[in-house]
């Protein structure tokens, strides 16, 4: 039986993680994959950190990931890429979008928003897929797609193929968002 | 047949629909929101908000009584607010199955105390289940109605965030076509007057009974051998937890059923092991009943009392193993949750942090108000205690007390158990200044409607509650309504209540600012050469201005443009409109 893969989405409350998490989990189900996606409601939602937890294969018990258990992170924000940086396995990729929002306590001041996030995470080793998700999104038609960019490159990375992929967001978006999640994937898939 | 991947709340309102619930009946509250809105999907179900739980379970206790299969929803503090009710019908039963949902939240993602509801099922003497992924969430919410009607009692059906909130896959079924059962007058039966209540005990205590013979033999409770000496007994999402750890390394007995626990079956597998690990989030309530029956477990004196497992806790202290990982080495800003951009409380919370008063708080998205840096909150409890706690406040601390202390609480939480607190401002005379921050919706547990804002569940147009007609109903006759994002206005109206020497009402009304009908105006920007980078606008804490090279910035991607920040810049730099 195939060993679980675990995917983890981490982002900012309000970026559409959930969103990002459903089109994951149908497109493994739809390529005959046991499949738990465990979501964060509620409070944390409101702006805060969020982290979604996908997990794939012949058999799964467990819905969360613990540290040292992502094959992947799917980072919408570079501060919560290295907030949940532990959770990767070592050998481990992160699909980096470089979007930067600042949290409360650098918006009051209290403390600085690190620099140079990026480079200090492949300085521990890890495989970064570094991209623009956000300008790709209003390319894309919407910076509300930067999900759904991600999602494509994130998918990438995965042994499913485009069209179970593609199948997977027509479920999930509302028929007018259609073409431009569309478009969103395929930027993020990079073709 | 279809199979889609569901959240186990979504799990447990297709399993309603299979076992032809007709009444539904919850308040909303995280974790367990979705079951209900998933649930009026269905058009063959009634579905509904009630105000509160407790009407919820009363309702869902008339609707069993009157023949239909009828379900209420809640989250483990709303349970608390249903008790009333709880505790008397496990004496009545039902006619048709009644099931009560609760969503306890070990690790409080979104809550504000920690409870552990399977105590509340040994005390009602109720039977509880417990699934452990979304599909068992539909089957043991089928099972329930069986047993209700099979036992003559309403079954509590527990889940926890994990379970409520993970979606795993689900294989959907007909629904069954039950009628509606035919309605006797049965006064022994449903009138509990202690004549009738006493013999009523007794069967209670006679049906525990049986139902531990059942939970004895029933597959709900699984006993899974693989030759080890070691065993786990586990329930619900920590099952899942330590089978990921443990593997096939250890004996299991799965609890489906959290109460009443069986007896023997517990015996018979701990018989032979040679250790025996009881792993449950928060209380000790399956262990308790192993040494009861004078079987030595190891349990709380491992694992601990609060906050949530996985896998990770079971696997450092079962086998005191940890995965290897890598992790930055600096210390990263937190990132707590917010008030939206454009958040109709953050005008309010800004003029109340300025004001320097008590604020009595409640439970909503405005309770962020107490976050850096508006910190405009001294105290937050439960539903509706705001109103009642400034009550308390002021006649323990007297007239000065009153002069500079208010409540805070949402339209919906006002509806749920504010109204009887006004009610005591208004009888027991306070001055008390009580706010209503009406965003026309249940904001933070993602949009219900409510009394107040004139639609149904299924979004059909129906009545509306007239606050200010209300308020002055009970009593109150200084109502005033204003605009959260005109503090001028605000601050102006605060003071002229505060002054008042009689107990007034403030309503904040302005719709959340992420309902689907509130138009976003255009973004605003900062002149930087206007900008004197002195972080007056920082100080309502709004999301969408950040701080870059000593000048204010505001992110055109988030503002919709509220005006709130606008007032504040004493150089007038913050304007309309794109560059």
């Amino acid at each position: 039986m195939m060993e679980t893969k675990s995917l983890l989405i981490v982002g900012v409350g309000g970026q559409g993680t959930l969103l990002g998490s459903r089109i994951m989990g149908k497109a493994m189900m739809a390529e005959g994959y046991d499949v738990k996606v465990s979501e964060v409601h509620g409070m944390s939602q409101r702006g805060g950190s969020v982290i979604t937890y996908v997990r794939y294969g012949g058999k799964v018990y467990s819905p969360v990931i613990e540290a040292g258990e992502a094959d992947v992170i799917v980072a919408f924000e570079q501060l919560e890429a290295a907030r949940y940086l532990s959770f990767l396995k070592p050998g481990g990729s992160i699909v980096l979008g470089v979007q930067r929002i600042d949290p409360m306590p650098v918006i009051t001041g209290s403390t600085a928003y690190p620099e140079g996030l990026s480079g200090s995470i492949r300085e521990k080793g890890v495989k970064v897929l570094e991209l623009d998700a956000l300008s790709l999104a209003e390319k894309a038609g919407s910076s509300k797609a930067v999900n759904v960019v991600l999602i494509g490159a994130a998918a990438k990375l995965t042994d499913i193929n485009k069209e179970v992929w593609l199948d997977a967001v027509k479920e999930c978006v509302p028929l007018k968002f259609l073409e431009l999640n569309m478009k969103a994937f395929a930027l993020g898939y990079g073709d | 047949m279809k199979k889609d991947l569901l959240l186990g709340n979504e799990a447990v309102a297709r399993g309603l629909y299979e076992a032809g619930v007709r009444v539904v009946s919850s308040y909303p509250g995280t974790p367990s929101t979705e079951i209900t809105e998933a649930a009026a999907k269905y058009d063959e179900l009634y579905c509904e908000w009630a105000p509160n739980e407790k009407v919820a379970m009363e309702v869902a206790s008339g609707a069993a009584i009157g023949g239909a299969r009828s379900f209420c929803a809640m989250k483990h503090v709303g349970l608390n607010v249903a008790a009333d009710p709880l505790f008397t019908m496990s004496y009545i039963g039902v006619n048709a199955g009644m099931v009560i949902g609760v969503a306890d939240d070990p690790g409080m993602h979104s809550s504000q105390n920690e409870q552990d509801s399977r105590n509340y099922a040994k005390a009602a003497k109720l039977p509880m289940l417990e699934p452990s992924d979304s599909r068992e969430c539909r089957d043991f919410t089928k099972l329930a109605y069986q047993l209700s009607e099979e036992y003559d009692t309403p079954v509590i059906l527990r889940l926890t965030t994990r379970v409520a909130h993970s979606r795993s896959i689900v294989d959907f079924q007909e629904r069954a076509d039950l009628p509606l059962r035919e309605y006797k007058k049965d006064i022994p039966k449903n009138v509990m007057l202690p004549a009738f209540a006493r013999p009523k005990h007794v069967k209670v205590e006679e049906r525990t009974e049986k139902l531990i013979q059942w939970a004895q033999g029933s597959d709900i409770n699984q006993f899974e051998d693989n030759g080890a000496k070691v065993g786990v007994i586990a329930a619900g999402t920590v099952y899942q937890y330590a089978k990921e750890a443990l593997g096939g390394s250890v004996n299991y007995l799965k609890l489906g059923m959290v109460y009443p626990l069986p007896e023997q079956l517990i015996r018979d597998f701990a018989k032979n092991l040679e250790k025996l690990y009881v792993i449950e989030e928060l209380d000790d309530f399956i262990e308790t009943h192993c040494l009861k029956l004078g079987i030595p477990v190891i349990g709380k004196s491992l694992f601990p009392k609060c906050g949530e497992y996985s896998q990770k806790t079971i696997r450092a202290l079962v086998l005191g193993e940890e995965k290897q990982s890598v992790s930055l080495d600096s210390d990263l800003p937190m990132r707590p949750p917010v008030m939206c951009s454009g958040c109709p409380h953050r005008g309010l919370f800004y003029a109340l942090k300025k004001e320097r008063v008590f604020v009595s708080g409640d439970i909503g998205c405005y309770t962020l108000g107490a976050s850096a840096p508006l910190s405009a909150m001294d105290t937050c409890i439960c539903m509706g205690a705001s109103v009642s706690a400034l009550h308390g406040y002021n006649k323990a601390r007297g007239a000065e007390a009153e002069k500079s202390a208010v409540a805070v609480i949402g339209d919906s939480t006002f509806m749920h158990t504010g109204l009887s607190s006004l009610v005591d401002i208004a009888y027991n005379r306070s001055n008390s200044v009580t706010i209503i921050l009406d965003n026309s919706i249940t904001g933070m547990t993602g949009h219900q409607q409510n009394p107040t804002t004139g639609y149904t569940i299924k979004g059909d147009p129906t009545s509306a509650v007239d606050l200010e007609a209300l308020c002055r109903a009970v009593g109150i006759s200084r109502v005033t309504v204003v605009d959260p994002y005109d503090l001028k206005a605000v601050t102006r109206v605060l003071r002229e209540e505060l002054a008042a020497e009689e107990p007034s009402v403030i309503i904040s009304r302005r719709p959340c600012a992420l309902l689907k009908y509130v138009e976003a105006k255009p973004a605003l920007r900062v002149e930087a050469e206007r900008c004197i980078g002195c972080r007056a606008c920082m100080g309502i804490g709004c999301p969408s201005i950040s701080f870059r090279d000593k000048k204010a910035v505001i992110d055109a991607n988030q503002c919709v443009g509220c005006g709130v920040c606008e007032g504040l810049c004493p150089k007038k730099a913050i304007v309309g409109g794109v560059e």
